[in-house]
């Protein structure tokens, strides 16, 4: 059901997805902070007109059911923002889920590509195409100086964000990991976790971004990703064969720890099954484990949480219930 | 998480509270941290931003109000979001500095809109020829500057004929 990850793309065992997004506007209409009922419908209406239908399925936000809703936000197919205008907004969605065009979120227009693996250049080339194509029938704020015009000006100028996900769980069992990240932040690229709250991090996926906006050409601020990812990339693979090297039998009893418990549980909180999980891509990437593939755990990871659980499973859930329905999906699927 | 207090929003403040080595945890959502503990997390980049924008609260330059949305600066300031593209110029000169800072430049150099930033490609194929003629003057191939030079003037009065 998550049809976008795939098993696919440079440094898989590291990069779990690379994902960029341009925030674009019509010239002739306010933002949607600002826009009337009547025009934030004439937004969505032309964006309607003028995409591909053989190529996406075009939704209003308004008309999806809420657990629908926040099972596409978990599988990063659309933003949490965009449930915000629910009586304007709405997203074509291509039937591989890897582009996404949002309407009336922040923007008029919110374009995403998602690709597993670090896989940027190809995003890019992808993603230019597609904002080519709607730019022939949508004339766009632009401005010379400050480039594409966006509602936020920390977007303006390209109004591209470019982001890669990484599993960096041996950084992390290292206590590596703030190190790298400090020096990540120093390139003027943000970095969080992908999950959990505040200073926790979840099942060790942390998020690089672009900060900047304004004043760089996207193919350069593509490239400053890249190549710090890959650096980060081989970082932690070399620190993973460290750790096999110095204490195999730790690492091992580490993984089928992990592999033990979700194999067995009969109740689990997302939390603990992430964090577990994380163990189990370790152990994946190494060679210890040998059933599973790192994309079947990706797409697990997202299909135990919350909204993803109850609609996989069509049903409405209480937390002890989800628990239980979340054990038995993580059971029955590794092997 | 939801908010422990109003039991409806996600929780996103997390508060920990240590009093005689007792600890207790709170999870409350923005609206009940605001009520319950007096401390407003805030430290959003909209909230970062309007620091650096100037307190004109006090003067006229507050109710400076865009013509084609009606946003006033002092709504910018609090929300950081532009209402329409006009509000770009018409809060520039107070603006640009702060995008300065967000970004630190000010010149947009990346891709542009075929459409909308036309004039503003041929322009610079102009100045991306002359530094050619230039080169070519400078290693004295004359008769490719020449070329160069004409297919220039060529461009501009193509470029000048299209501003009619």
């Amino acid at each position: 059901m998550i049809s976008w990850l795939k098993e696919e793309g440079k440094d898989r065992d590291v990069v779990v997805s690379s994902r960029i997004r341009l925030a674009r506007n019509f010239e002739k209409y306010n933002f949607p902070v600002k826009i009337s009922i009547e025009e934030g419908q004439s937004v969505f209406n032309e964006m309607a007109a003028v995409i591909d239908k053989s190529h996406y399925a075009i939704f209003k936000t308004k008309d999806i059911p809420k657990i629908e809703k926040e099972m596409l936000v978990e599988k990063h197919v659309i933003s949490p923002a965009l449930l915000g205008h629910s009586d304007i907004s709405g997203f074509a969605l291509s039937q591989d889920e890897t582009e996404t065009i949002m309407i009336n979120e922040e923007d008029h227009l919110r374009i995403q590509v998602l690709h597993s693996g670090l896989s940027l250049n190809e995003v890019w080339h992808k993603i230019n195409q597609i904002d080519d194509r709607i730019e022939k029938n949508v004339q766009y704020a632009f401005d010379e100086q400050l480039g594409y015009l966006t509602s936020c000006p920390t977007n303006t100028g390209t109004g591209m964000r470019a982001s890669v996900m990484l599993h960096l769980p041996a950084l992390e069992i290292t206590k590596q990991i703030n190190k790298v990240l400090s020096t990540v932040a120093q390139f003027g690229l943000a970095v969080r976790g992908v999950y959990g709250e505040g200073s926790k991090t979840m099942g060790s996926l942390y998020q690089i971004s672009n900060q900047v906006t304004l004043g760089d050409t996207e193919e350069t601020i593509i490239k400053k990703i890249e190549n710090i990812t890959r650096q980060i990339a081989e970082k932690e693979k070399n620190i993973r064969n460290s750790l096999m090297e110095k204490n195999k039998l730790e690492f091992e009893d580490k993984v089928f720890r992990a592999y033990g418990v979700l194999k067995n549980a009969r109740m689990i909180s997302t939390e603990e099954a992430v964090r577990l999980i994380s163990y189990l891509k370790l152990g994946i990437s190494m060679d210890v484990l040998k059933g599973n593939t790192i994309n079947e755990m990706d797409k697990l990871f997202i299909e135990i949480q919350p909204a993803s659980l109850q609609f996989i499973n069509r049903l409405e859930m209480s937390d002890i219930e989800r628990d239980i329905k979340r054990a038995e999906t993580i059971r029955n699927k590794l092997i | 998480m939801i908010c422990s207090e109003c039991k409806v929003n996600q929780a996103t403040v997390h508060v920990t509270k240590i009093i005689n080595g007792k600890k207790t945890e709170m999870h409350l959502c923005e609206e009940c941290a605001k009520k319950y503990t007096g401390f407003s997390p805030g430290f959003s980049i909209q909230n970062i931003m309007s620091g650096f924008l100037t307190d004109y609260s006090k003067s006229d330059i507050s109710s400076i109000q865009c013509r084609q949305c009606g946003m006033t600066y002092d709504e910018f300031k609090q929300n950081g979001k532009f209402g329409c593209s006009e509000c770009y110029k018409a809060f520039g000169k107070k603006i640009n500095p702060v995008i300065r800072n967000i970004h630190g430049h000010d010149r947009h150099i990346g891709k542009l809109p075929s459409r909308a930033g036309k004039a503003l490609i041929n322009q610079r194929a102009i100045q991306t020829m002359k530094s050619k003629l230039k080169e070519a003057i400078d290693s004295e191939a004359y008769e490719k500057a020449a070329e160069l030079r004409d297919q220039i003037r060529k461009m501009e009065s193509d470029l000048e004929e299209g501003e009619k």
